[in-house]
């Protein structure tokens, strides 16, 4: 999506592409993200797994959702990826996904078109998607723009990282983001979130997400070359029939200015739970304020007008 | 695969982006189904008719690769007169003994030869032979064929290479598969025509000359009273279509465990010897002279069997193994008949076997009907345990099952427990030996906490006190502990064994303690010791050749350098047979070794799995034994003739070729043939232990529903290493049970509500898990529903939840003692299930509605 006027909010939010050099880096590393393509994603959970082992993020409860595979539920202060598992059928009248099938596939050598076609064509082809979410590291992030301590910041490699040890626990960068995924915790209030291991990257390690992920669903790099290699995937799945594969999140001209971690996905982004359309939840802040501003000049003269008036 | 074994299944990932078709044959749709070209559901327990249909397809269509099959294959070999077909026995073969439920091979042999008999079940008919008289115990459980497993052959067979003999393999295996139609697949297995043309047209048009296809399966495919025919009927399949020694071929079987390639190849079984050698039978006299006339083969690498043995007790008792004890031979225990881990759980309830080790093992949990393993474990005099966590089966005396319904009460059992806490593979040295053959080492990245240990620590200490105590005595008993070489060296604060030294061993020496290369250096005369002949080079040059780490970048495809592969690090094991008989590759696209004629020489990419200098038209002498009797064009070396073996003369106590039964417990007739079970399966009627009636007897509609347990890709098998595990443990936090939406309709199961599930054994509650990746088949016109259970939970650790495995019975493939838990029958109800006695109360009244006894089931 486009945004339809970009003047008068910049000056709060970093419109450029180099989001680590609007936030006064001068001289530094290439900007970082994560590509998910969810295309080959197995649904294993290292990602989820070794995010916690990594970053001391606590084990939070025994809870059978019945949510198919999926006992996370989400994003949150306690998960910082989820792996979605979504169980639906996709219409006959769409393309062939190629992935998952318990029809005849398109493409498959040896199909035979002559045969009688099975129940699931007419029902639709069952899939069995799965995603690993994460932080977008938006570039422009709102959480950012909104936290009053500094504790959210923008590292030198344009990732977005909250600091535990100065967060005061107001809460709200959590109403601020437009995905849901910042939250805070129950016990003490504070706001946690994916850090892109940003300890790693200084060591010039990739995160620990990335590093666990068997079939490289989850790929970590700079975020140029990620999307080149995105574009590409894309592409060779049309090829292949897969005309349903689509990127999510890797537009600099969306809402948000374009995500530091984008994905790949084989469906609409409401079915892994995903806003269609993100904005920037500041977009509109200093319009709002310039609005302001003119209602209380406006407000100001009037009362000088009014005591003007009285003294008349 | 992408369920059990993640990690590994980025490789066919990588396939699949290279173009494979990627097809997923499964009751049930899984994580691999989610990511597979095709997925094809099956009615649990039907693969032989599946496979079958394929066979037939094959044959019927003339879509064998020819020339593969007439050279490398027993394709055109001649069986015997006296053999007669389950075409003609109405689903029996011939040489079965009703009375003592177990076959004669006798009949199964090649035209020819004398008796031949393979690795497994060798040992007895060749003791006939011998004229020894008879073997004891027909059930001895000879039949660990796999890895090295070989045939002994005497004589010449006959052959047909026109393949139109009427009684050679070929002809047949025709006949056998003739009624395997796919209109047959699709009645007995559920599974549409149209889906069954897909699957065979796609393993046809990627397999010849140009290109291979693979099939790769995880254990559970032998967890069946036909299990090993399970595999062999892909071995038929993969014979016929040239898929064996070549590249991007093969059939790969995933293992549970990250070593139990290892276990199997030094064994934790009690039948066998390190290497595949037989473990001796109980015969009176014998000698080692004796046991090797009947156990080696006269052709083939397995007539070095004498090296390999003698080298095996050199390194074992050492100076104390000479020519005039016979190495020592007398030390080894004897197989009085078959010891598996059912059989123990009975001996145990016999009041036979007083003590039991468990060592990374949760009976109580993972095996099948837990409540015989703990009515077992509660029999003896003492029990350890070796885990991470206190496991199910450390602590069922205090508040097991039947501990809660008052079955058993803790101050009646006299069972001595300990527990020990185990260490972890990150706490210790040591190797995994993969699905490939391949020998990865580990080392030690922390000390382990407390007072865990390794196994190795508490095997060489326990050895060391045992020793100790036992210095002083003169009992002739006790020699085979006391003149052990149990010398290795220790370090660290723990005196931890060095476990390179033990590697070291294991590969072996030679008389001037020098490292040996290769498994051709070992001898017959005691001057060379070697503790597994198979990893013979492991230790070559005195280097640890499976810690070797060059990354793919640096070497070939093969990556030879990567680890250590047995045999001889060959990767690929009888890729001779990637070349044609002239010894070119079949196709460039698919070349791995070749004979290179200028150098006289095979040479390739790969360690060409053959004697390097033995060209494509040698041809033996007549009385050559040995690897001498193998002509060039015999790839599979490990076997007499050095044939794939499509027909299995001997070996197999349950038949020589695949023949489908349905499993113990089956809502179905067998639809191919009267003969409704395998006829010489294991079956063990106990009160704990019951069978559920045989379809169409009264009571059999008791049970409607098919049951097959399995993992998930969060925990990992009886759970005592995950459910322990916060992080894991969150990921699937409950018991849980899937069905159709069609089922749920049928029984009123409320998504999230609770089940209980129901067999004649035992009854246990779950959550339930609507979904339609469990979907109804229709199986001889009639809609069968699937009922799927993972089997991880147990009542301790973090995560709890009944056990599905309270559920199974012990009902045994006859080859290799292995439990029938992927095809079950069960019924389900809405709820919870019953506490206390009221849950026996349940389960007594379900037999009663089925009419069961202590017969039920067990009939032949």
């Amino acid at each position: 999506m486009k945004l339809p006027d970009r003047t008068g909010w910049s000056s709060l939010v970093e419109t450029t592409q180099d989001p680590a050099g609007g936030s006064g880096y001068g001289d530094h590393p290439p900007r970082m993200g994560f590509f998910t393509d969810t295309s080959v994603c197995i649904g294993c959970k290292a990602c989820e797994v070794a995010c916690k082992e990594w970053n001391h993020v606590p084990e939070d409860g025994l809870d059978f959702t019945g949510m198919s595979y999926d006992n996370t539920g989400g994003l949150g202060a306690d998960s910082w990826r989820h792996v979605a598992f979504i169980e639906n059928r996709r219409p006959v009248s769409t393309v062939d996904l190629g992935l998952p099938a318990m029809g005849p596939p398109a493409g498959t050598p040896g199909i035979r078109p002559d045969l009688p076609a099975s129940a699931d064509e007419e029902e639709g082809q069952l899939q069995w998607l799965m995603a690993s979410d994460v932080c977008k590291h938006c570039t422009h992030a709102a959480c950012l723009d909104v936290c009053p301590t500094g504790s959210l910041f923008r590292t030198e490699f344009g990732t977005v990282v909250v600091q535990e040890d100065i967060c005061n626990g107001c809460g709200y960068c959590i109403p601020a983001c437009p995905y849901g995924v910042i939250d805070q915790r129950k016990e003490d209030g504070r706001a946690w979130k994916c850090t892109l291991c940003y300890d790693r990257l200084g060591e010039g390690m990739e995160p620990a997400c990335a590093k666990a992920c068997p079939t490289d669903s989850i790929q970590f790099g700079p975020l140029d070359e990620l999307r080149e290699r995105a574009q590409a995937r894309v592409e060779q799945l049309h090829e292949k029939g897969v005309d349903v594969a689509r990127l999510y999140g890797h537009d600099p001209q969306d809402g948000v200015g374009g995500d530091g971690a984008f994905f790949l996905l084989l469906e609409e982004p409401e079915v892994y739970g995903l806003p269609p359309d993100p904005v920037v939840t500041t977009r509109d802040l200093p319009d709002m304020w310039r609005r302001a501003g003119v209602a209380a000049a406006a407000l100001v003269a009037g009362m000088a007008a009014a005591a003007l008036g009285g003294r008349s | 695969m992408a369920e059990c074994h993640p990690v590994g299944f980025q490789w066919v990932l990588e396939a699949k982006a290279r173009g494979a078709t990627v097809i997923h044959v499964d009751p049930r749709f899984t994580r691999t189904s989610a990511l597979a070209d095709l997925h094809v559901p099956i009615r649990a327990g039907t693969d032989i008719a599946f496979l079958g249909g394929l066979i037939n397809h094959v044959l019927s269509t003339g879509s064998y690769f020819a020339d593969y099959v007439i050279a490398y294959t027993n394709a055109a070999t001649i069986i015997g007169e006296g053999f007669s077909d389950t075409e003609d026995g109405d689903g029996v073969f011939s040489g079965l003994d009703p009375e003592s439920r177990s076959y004669d091979a006798g009949t199964w042999q090649y035209e020819g030869t004398e008796v031949a008999a393979a690795s497994g079940h060798r040992d007895q008919q060749q003791y006939k032979r011998l004229g020894k008289g008879s073997s004891p115990g027909s059930k001895s459980g000879r039949g660990e064929s796999h890895g090295s497993g070989g045939a002994s052959l005497q004589g010449e067979p006959e052959r047909d290479e026109t393949l139109r003999h009427p009684r050679c393999v070929f002809q047949i295996l025709r006949r056998h598969y003739a009624r395997y139609t796919p209109e047959m697949v699709e009645r007995v297995c559920g599974i549409p025509q149209h889906l069954f043309h897909q699957v065979a047209d796609a393993l046809v048009s990627s397999s010849g000359r140009d290109r291979t296809s693979a099939f790769v399966y995880a254990v559970g495919w032998t967890q069946h009273t036909v299990g090993v025919q399970y595999i062999r009927s892909a071995a038929i399949l993969q014979s016929l279509l040239g898929n064996i020694g070549r590249p991007g071929g093969g059939i790969m079987a995933l293992r549970g465990h990250a070593s139990i390639q290892g276990s199997t190849d030094i064994p934790t079984l009690y039948n066998l010897l390190p290497g595949y050698i037989p473990m001796p039978h109980a015969h009176e006299h014998e000698t080692l002279d004796d046991f090797i006339a009947a156990d080696s083969a006269a052709k083939g690498y397995w007539g070095d069997m004498r090296a390999y043995m003698v080298s095996l007790m050199k390194a074992w008792w050492g100076a104390a193994a000479t020519a005039e004890n016979d190495y020592c031979f007398d030390y080894l225990p004897r197989l009085t008949g078959s010891h598996s881990t059912y059989e123990t759980v009975m001996a145990q309830q016999a009041g036979e076997c007083k003590g039991y080790f468990l060592m990374g093992e949760n009976p109580a949990v993972g095996s099948a009907n837990a409540k015989m393993q703990r009515l077992g474990m509660a029999n003896l005099d003492w029990l350890v345990v070796r885990d991470f966590s206190l496991i199910e089966s450390a602590t069922w005396w205090k508040d097991g099952p039947e501990v809660e319904s008052k079955q058993m009460r803790t101050k009646d059992i006299g069972t001595e427990v300990f527990f020990l806490p185990a260490a972890a593979h990150t706490e210790k040295d040591g190797s995994f030996t993969n699905t490939q053959r391949m020998l990865q080492f580990h080392h030690q990245a922390v000390e382990p906490q407390g007072d865990a240990r390794s196994d190795l620590w508490f095997m060489y200490h326990l050895g060391r006190l045992v020793r100790e105590r036992l210095a002083a005595s003169t009992d002739p008993r006790d020699r085979p502990i006391l003149d052990l070489t149990w010398d290795y060296p220790t370090k660290g604060p723990i005196a931890e064994p060095d476990a390179e030294a033990v590697l070291a061993e294991i590969n072996g020496w030679d008389a001037h303690g020098q490292p040996l290369a290769s498994y051709e250096q070992l001898n017959e005369d005691g001057s060379t010791a070697c503790g597994c002949w198979i990893y013979c080079g492991v230790y070559a040059d005195g280097v640890n050749q499976a810690a070797r780490r060059k990354p793919a970048g640096e070497q070939n495809w093969v990556a030879n350098e990567w680890g250590w592969a047995w045999p001889a690090n060959r990767r690929l094991l009888y890729n001779r047979a990637s070349a044609d008989p002239d010894g070119k590759p079949w196709s460039e696209r698919k070349a791995l070794v070749w004979w290179d004629e200028e150098k006289a020489l095979w040479t390739g990419h790969d360690i060409p799995d053959f004697t390097a200098s033995k060209s494509p038209h040698y041809r033996p002498p007549k009385g050559a034994t040995r690897g001498e009797a193998l002509s060039g064009v015999d790839p599979f070396v490990m076997q007499a003739d050095g044939k794939a073996w499509l027909f299995v003369p001997s070996g197999l106590t349950d038949g020589p070729l695949p023949a489908h039964y349905e499993p113990q417990d089956s809502p179905f007739r067998n639809l191919l043939y009267a003969q409704q079970r395998n006829p010489v399966r294991q079956v063990f009627p106990h009160p704990a232990n019951r069978y559920h009636p045989t379809p169409g007897e009264r009571g059999a509609d008791v049970f409607p529903y098919v049951l097959s347990t399995y993992r998930l890709t969060e925990h990992h098998t009886a759970g005592g290493m995950t459910r322990w595990v916060p992080y894991l443990a969150e990921l699937q936090p409950e018991m849980f049970c899937e069905v159709s939406p069609e089922l749920a309709a049928e029984r009123g199961l409320e998504h999230g509500g609770w089940v209980t599930v129901v067999t004649a054994r035992n009854a246990i509650e779950a959550r339930v898990m609507v979904t339609e990746r469990m979907k109804p088949l229709v199986v001889d016109g009639r809609v069968t529903h699937q009922v799927g259970l993972p089997y991880h939970w147990g009542r301790n650790g973090y995560s709890r939840g009944d056990a599905a495995n309270e559920l199974s019975s012990m009902a045994l493939d006859p080859n290799i003692h292995i439990q029938e838990v992927k095809a079950l029958t069960c019924d389900v109800r809405p709820g919870r299930r019953p506490r206390g006695k009221a849950r026996d109360r349940l389960v007594r009244r379900y037999q009663r509605r089925a009419r069961i006894g202590t017969s039920t089931g067990t009939e032949m």
